[in-house]
């Protein structure tokens, strides 16, 4: 197989992964000021991912890393041409960060409503922001000779804009079953409301993002070249119906692990409509980069690879290990018990 | 001002703000491992608490180094694509290894350690701190070798209108780079000992659990003299270095314009680049000045003047960084050697005078950490890949200079509300010592 093309999907698990792992903290950062009731809830709320959303935030930084090492011409331009959504983005995840880590540390109501604003604020701007940026990259960017010619506002168009509220609710869907299945009492009842009517919103959305897509993007076209990749959206669309399958059984775990299965898929979809291109031009075709136009060396991505092949199996061991240590059930009394929590 | 000044000021005050954290981080999390160590083995509880009420000063730290990382990380496409375009290709590479290898490890070990103390075994709790700080000085090696490689450009071809790798191993083993994070982590060694000794003389000082303080300001005082050495070794050979690859950096490190041989050091120099030449130059040492550049007293030194005007960095920042970061790594060792045996001699208590001045020498190595960092990338100037790239001509085509001012803004007041919070919380919980602090986690508020 051709460097390029494994590096390609080798990026698309990167970023499946990170919005599969990382989408439920931001779920859980945009309910966690309308679930919690009080401060011992609120804290029971953040503290399930605790252990957790750092490691989940690394496959961000990773995904931008491969980014630069393997198309870095893709890299240097995409990331120049989104630098208000980034630079938006950048403070969202710096605010969220610290107020996770800080927001147990006073004990004062005027810091702790700080920390939760900017928790909340700094869970909803990414998710949404994700959404617009990767619904302008399907899209394409009206780039060519003269260069890049889009602004912000320009980004926030309404396609833009209708998938920032796909993401938003996707992640809240997830937040809330990944909630449901680690908290007991009150608060995971409370989750278990906020997953079902949520997954009808989101229905509602995704098909009108299927619409819209057809009509603004070029996504579907390598989807009716060769159909056998149509399992991958099918998939997709089983997996968001299975969520409301075992939600409806009251298995929430199984369907978290559905709506893992759903975001993957979503992506992998958006992957493969993508397919040669990592960023499209809108305006003019010869401009658009793609895996080959924009990639490194061979000799540049063979050595990726081998660390790659190396190292990663080496993380998702010791992280999939990490989450089967933090596997249990938080309940107020752990939470107050603990010195070291939120 | 036009986006080549804004893009290199925003970058200045993001990599400096980082730089605030990191290397708190490469040395504290050494030592926590270290009193855990000792936990581990000796059972005393001493050291338990010695592990949680370090440790926690350290989280927080952490947190901060952590959330403006990913702001770097992000900067080199949003700011720098020229850069990132015509180097991606060798540049990147380090980058994504150090988060595949280091970034990863620390994050999720980390993770493991703050909430794990009651759900995995006591060696196991050890060893997670362990690989958290093998992970930080491993990922500082990453991205040293990566600065490194700007520093001085190897295993490269131009191909394809831009820089290709030619060897890899040319970038693992180049000598710039190694020598960098010796010294960059060494100065985190030495500036996390400060920190200690600092906060139990504040606590010496009150005559707040003196055993604890004690112990832990005896421990930062031999890693602090051990680290204190080791940066002035290899800050010597680092020096040599630049020398013998950046001969523009060194002459303006050392204030020389005219090229000599069996050059003489002056203890005192006051440059004066607007007629070439320095105003004032006295206490001459013959010939060290070319026995600290080549190891040998008759080598030649380049002057400024055999530069073109356009290839010369600005003299005045590079000359008085270092010259300020050479004095400070003097005092460091001699202060260190006198905490070595102040308190080797169990004479700390008594010795107030001592104390207080630890305590107010604090700000001391963050000030040489980050004159480094200005000799280092000032002195490179107007490169931002030594005789490969200018900085003027690696900034991004596509962005205004409306937007970086606006982000650049944006960062200062941001970053600025961090280290606010940081000092507020980091002196809180450093004053409460360690059995108070617990009593103040526990807070049953809200049920
Ligand atoms: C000498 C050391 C050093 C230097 C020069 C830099 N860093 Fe750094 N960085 C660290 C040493 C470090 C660290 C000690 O490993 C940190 C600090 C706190 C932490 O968690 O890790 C870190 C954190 C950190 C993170 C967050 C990692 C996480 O989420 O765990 C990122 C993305 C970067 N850095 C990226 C960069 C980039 C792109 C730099 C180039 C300008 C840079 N750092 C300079
Ligand atoms: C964290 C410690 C660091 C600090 C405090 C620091 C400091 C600085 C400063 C003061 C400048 C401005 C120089 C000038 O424009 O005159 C600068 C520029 C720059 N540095 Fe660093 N630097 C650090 C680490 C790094 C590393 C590790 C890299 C690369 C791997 C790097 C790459 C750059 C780049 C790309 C620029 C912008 C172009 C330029 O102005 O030279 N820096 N840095
Ligand atoms: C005592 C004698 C010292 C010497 C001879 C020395 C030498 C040097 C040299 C030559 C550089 C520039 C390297 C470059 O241009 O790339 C440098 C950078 C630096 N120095 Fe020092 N230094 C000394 C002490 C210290 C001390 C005490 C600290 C902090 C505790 C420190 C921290 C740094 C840092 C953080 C850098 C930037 C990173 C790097 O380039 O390695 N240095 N030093």
């Amino acid at each position: 197989m051709e460097f390029q093309i494994l590096w390609f999907i080798l990026w698309g698990v990167l970023w499946a992964v990170y919005f599969m792992l990382d989408g439920f903290d931001l779920g859980i950062g945009m309910l966690e000021s309308f679930l919690g009731r009080n401060d011992a809830e609120k804290r029971v709320i953040i503290n399930t991912i605790g252990p957790v959303w750092g490691g989940n935030e690394v496959w961000l930084i990773t995904a931008a890393g491969a980014t630069f090492a393997a198309f870095p011409t893709t890299y240097a331009l995409m990331f120049s041409y989104l630098y208000s959504v980034l630079l938006l983005i950048l403070f969202a995840l710096i605010f969220r960060g610290v107020a996770l880590e800080f927001r147990g540390k006073v004990d004062s109501e005027t810091w702790k409503r700080g920390g939760d604003i900017a928790i909340f604020l700094g869970s909803l701007i990414p998710a949404m922001l994700f959404g617009v940026a990767f619904a302008n990259i399907f899209q394409g960017l009206p780039m060519d000779a003269g260069g890049y010619h889009g602004t912000l506002l320009s980004l926030l168009n309404p396609y833009g804009l209708l998938t920032g509220v796909l993401f938003v609710l996707l992640f809240i869907l997830h937040g809330a079953l990944w909630l449901t299945s680690k908290t007991d009492g009150e608060i995971s009842k409370r989750a278990s409301i906020v997953a079902d009517k949520s997954w009808y919103l989101l229905l509602i959305i995704a098909v009108l993002f299927l619409i819209y897509t057809a009509s603004t993007t070029n996504l579907y076209a390598n989807f009716l070249q060769s159909y056998i990749w149509l399992i991958v959206p099918v998939l997709a669309v089983v997996s968001l119906i299975g969520i409301r399958f075992f939600a409806a059984r009251g298995q929430y775990l199984k369907a978290f692990y559905s709506s893992c299965l759903t975001i993957v898929m979503v992506i992998f979809s958006a992957v493969i409509g993508l397919y040669p291109n990592l960023v499209p031009s809108r305006t003019d075709p010869d401009y658009s980069l793609t895996i080959f136009n924009s990639s490194s060396s061979i000799y540049t991505l063979k050595i990726m690879t081998v660390v790659a092949v190396i190292f990663m199996p080496i993380v998702v061991a010791y992280q999939i290990w990490t989450y089967r240590v933090f596997r249990n059930r938080l309940s107020i009394n752990d939470v107050l018990k603990d010195k070291e929590s939120y | 001002m036009d986006i080549v000044r804004l893009s290199r000021l925003q970058f200045a005050v993001t990599a400096s703000f980082h730089f605030i954290f990191v290397p708190l981080t490469l040395g504290l999390s050494i030592l926590v491992a270290y009193m855990e160590t000792r936990y581990l083995r000796t059972g005393d509880e001493m050291y338990r608490r010695m592990t949680r009420f370090w440790g926690r000063l350290f989280l927080i730290n952490f947190a901060l180094g952590v959330v403006t990382g990913i702001t770097m990380e992000f900067q080199f496409g949003m700011n720098w694509a020229e850069f990132s375009r015509y180097v991606g290709d060798i540049f990147g590479t380090p980058l994504a290894i150090e988060a595949t290898v280091a970034f990863f490890l620390e994050s999720t070990f980390i993770g493991l350690w703050v909430f794990g103390w009651n759900r995995v075994s006591k060696r196991l709790h050890a060893a997670s701190i362990w690989l958290v700080a093998i992970a930080t000085n491993l990922s500082a090696l990453w991205i040293l070798l990566a600065n490194g490689w700007m520093q001085r450009p190897v295993g490269y071809v131009l191909r394809n209108n831009r820089v290709e790798m030619a060897d890899f191993m040319a970038m693992l083993t180049n000598t710039y780079g190694w020598l960098k994070f010796f010294h960059t982590v060494f100065s985190g060694y030495v500036l996390a000992a400060f920190f200690v000794m600092s906060v139990s003389a504040y606590h010496l000082l009150k005559k707040n659990n003196p055993q604890f303080f004690k112990a832990s300001f005896r421990m930062a005082a031999a890693f602090g003299l051990i680290s204190s050495l080791l940066v002035f070794i290899v800050g010597d050979f680092h020096a040599a270095e630049v020398a013998k690859t950046q001969p523009t950096k060194f002459a303006a490190m050392e204030s020389v314009w005219d090229t000599q041989k069996a050059a003489t050091y002056y203890l005192l120099i006051i440059p004066d680049p607007g007629n070439e030449r320095n105003a004032v130059e006295t206490i001459g040492i013959p010939r060290l000045l070319s026995l600290l550049a080549f190891h040998n007293g008759d080598a030649e030194v380049k002057g400024l003047k055999e530069f073109p005007k356009k290839d010369r960095p600005p003299v005045i920042a590079t000359f008085l960084s270092f010259r300020t970061m050479i004095a400070l790594g003097m005092l460091f060792i001699l202060l260190t050697l006198m905490a070595y045996i102040i308190s080797r001699k169990d004479r700390l208590e008594s010795s107030t005078a001592f104390l207080r001045i630890m305590l107010y020498a604090l700000p001391l190595p963050y000030l040489a950490t980050q004159l480094g960092w200005i000799v280092a990338e000032v002195g490179r100037q107007p490169w931002i890949v030594y005789g490969l790239l200018r900085t003027s001509d690696a900034v991004s085509k596509s962005i205004t200079p409306l937007q970086v001012m606006v982000s650049l803004i944006g960062f200062t007041l941001v970053y600025g509300l961090l280290v606010i919070m940081y000092i507020y919380l980091l002196s809180r919980f450093a004053k409460m010592g360690p059995d108070d602090e617990l009593q103040a986690i526990i807070k049953p508020s809200g049920i």
